[in-house]
């Protein structure tokens, strides 16, 4: 066989993976519009949900997500920007911060269920909050930080040492520097992180299983100690427990296309910010 | 040790057997040297001969480099920024730098300048505006920029960044102004234009610029101090130095022979 012709081999089986992905992703998503869009009206959105999730809306679920998903964030941006800084800025390497990265990146390894378990006895048990709005978000969070704090301290790396120095040889101390020169031009990448951070939030089952999430409860929360119904949680229900699966099959698959709709959603929010700060602070 | 030879201008800087080490490498060897007051002090030698980083250590900015070590004293007023309890913070206020790459941050040309200020707890706008405008115009920039104060730094010419990064530091209203290569990356025009620069700022400031350019160096100094592997070679008059050197090293270096 030429060289030429190993060439030609490789390109092609390359681009046939990367192709393969993206037709793997095209099918689900048209599979789910397909099936879940006729479901999706405006009563399937607005309403709670009747005779164990048989019937009516999806409302809570909904709503319970949004916030869960909104407490993960509020949680873990800012644990995960201020371990973030104190890695890419302050830390002296050393055993001590290899230590600490190497915790990070087995934290990012551990399994969901795991951190269900971890938030049911930490949360829920130990500090009381019951299976609660707070007690999930605290869990979700735990999940999500490992990848904010590894985007965030990335993109402040990525911040040119001589902003540091510029601000630092006027007589800004280290943290107006951090503050003034180094986080305003990295907030697009932590921004990415938090991206990332949603969509793994809005999605997971497991850490929410054991720490907030309700089978039927037709009614919005009041307060963060309440417990919600989930997305991902109820349509695992509607999958899995429900008496006639298939009759409910069409539930399915509108609370799929809502789910994802909603990551989606959140995820553009996020992006929107992100083109802002990119544009703002062009460097 | 190497000492001016005439009566002295009182000295700005003293330096008294400075060594500096990165980690186990010792980058400087027993340095002493007296900068006077309200003059271009050039140091000159090849690339890694140190010269850039006993620039660094005079505003302490060798601090921020993990593993550095320092022996011996810099006094400047009379104290000394390494040993008494000098606030470093303030010590970088009054001795300002301007480094090698123009380093504009990337937002408007005021609020570069305004920068500095803002960080000393300087909040009133008029205040900020003549500070601005005051600083723009001691960096001969302001008639250039006085009508786009809100553009963006980046997008000025090399030259104007790099004079833009002067009136930056001279808006914090320092004493000594420290300069490592400033003009290196400038073509000839611009460089032309920032030594012209230099020569009207030192009337106010005790200036002391690292250069690699030796005519730079004869053209806008009044004392040279050429450096090599570490050590202070020679220190004198720059008209003095480059027409009679005393040492070997120094002619070989300043006639061309190696560096």
């Amino acid at each position: 066989m030429n060289r030429q012709l190993k060439e030609t081999i490789t390109i092609q089986l390359l681009r046939f993976t990367t192709y393969a992905i993206v037709c793997v992703v095209g099918y689900i998503l048209l599979d789910i519009i397909r099936h879940g869009l006729p479901v999706l009206n405006w009563a399937f959105l607005s309403e709670m949900p009747r005779r164990g999730g048989s019937e009516g809306g999806i409302l809570p679920a909904i709503v319970g997500t949004l916030y869960l998903t909104l407490g993960t964030v509020a949680i873990a941006l800012p644990v995960g920007i201020g371990t973030a800084i104190y890695l890419s800025e302050y830390a002296a390497p050393g055993r001590l911060t290899e230590t600490i990265r190497l915790a990070i990146t087995t934290l990012a390894g551990v399994p969901s269920i795991v951190f269900g378990l971890f938030g049911l006895g930490l949360f829920v048990l130990f500090c009381q909050f019951g299976p609660s709005l707070l007690a999930g978000s605290l869990t979700l969070a735990c999940m999500v930080l490992p990848i904010i704090i590894v985007t965030s301290e990335e993109s402040l790396r990525a911040v040119p040492q001589a902003f540091r120095e510029a601000s630092l040889a006027l007589g800004a101390t280290k943290w107006q520097a951090i503050r003034t020169a180094v986080l305003p031009y990295s907030l697009a990448g932590i921004i990415t992180g938090a991206i990332l951070g949603i969509g793994r939030a809005a999605g997971e089952t497991a850490p929410i299983l054991l720490t907030v999430a309700a089978f039927f409860l037709p009614r919005l929360p009041a307060s963060i100690f309440d417990q919600v119904m989930a997305l991902p949680y109820h349509l695992y229900i509607l999958a899995t427990q429900h008496p006639d699966t298939t009759k409910v099959l069409p539930l399915q698959y509108g609370t799929a296309l809502a789910l994802l709709t909603m990551v989606l959603g959140l995820s553009l929010g996020a992006i929107l910010v992100r083109v802002h700060f990119r544009r703002k602070y062009q460097w | 040790m190497v000492r001016e030879e005439t009566a002295s201008p009182s000295v700005a800087i003293e330096v008294n057997n400075l060594s500096f080490y990165y980690g186990a490498s010792q980058a400087l060897f027993d340095i002493s040297i007296s900068i006077p007051e309200r003059q271009v002090t050039a140091l000159i030698g090849p690339s890694g001969c140190g010269k850039s980083t006993f620039l660094r250590t005079l505003n302490r900015m060798n601090d921020i480099i993990d593993g550095t070590k320092v022996e011996g004293d810099i006094l400047i007023n009379k104290a000394n920024i390494y040993r008494d309890k000098i606030d470093v913070v303030n010590l970088r206020k009054r001795v300002g730098m301007v480094f090698q790459k123009s380093n504009p941050f990337p937002k408007s040309i005021f609020e570069n300048i305004a920068y500095g200020p803002r960080i000393h707890g300087i909040k009133d706008k008029e205040k900020l505006g003549e500070l601005v405008k005051q600083s723009l115009q001691q960096a001969g920039l302001w008639e250039e920029v006085k009508d786009r104060l809100d553009n963006n730094a980046v997008g000025l010419s090399g030259g104007q960044q790099q004079r833009l990064c002067i009136a930056r530091a001279l808006a914090v209203q320092p004493e000594i102004l420290l300069m490592d290569e400033p003009a290196s990356a400038l073509d000839p025009k611009s460089t032309a234009r920032v030594e012209e620069l230099i020569d009207e700022l030192k009337t106010k400031y005790t200036i002391v610029i690292v250069t690699h350019n030796m005519q730079q160096a004869a053209r806008v100094s009044d004392r040279t101090a050429f450096f090599y592997e570490g050590r202070l070679v020679e220190f004198g008059k720059t008209n003095r130095l480059f027409t009679n050197p005393k040492e070997k090293q120094t002619e070989d270096y300043i006639t061309g022979r190696f560096g």
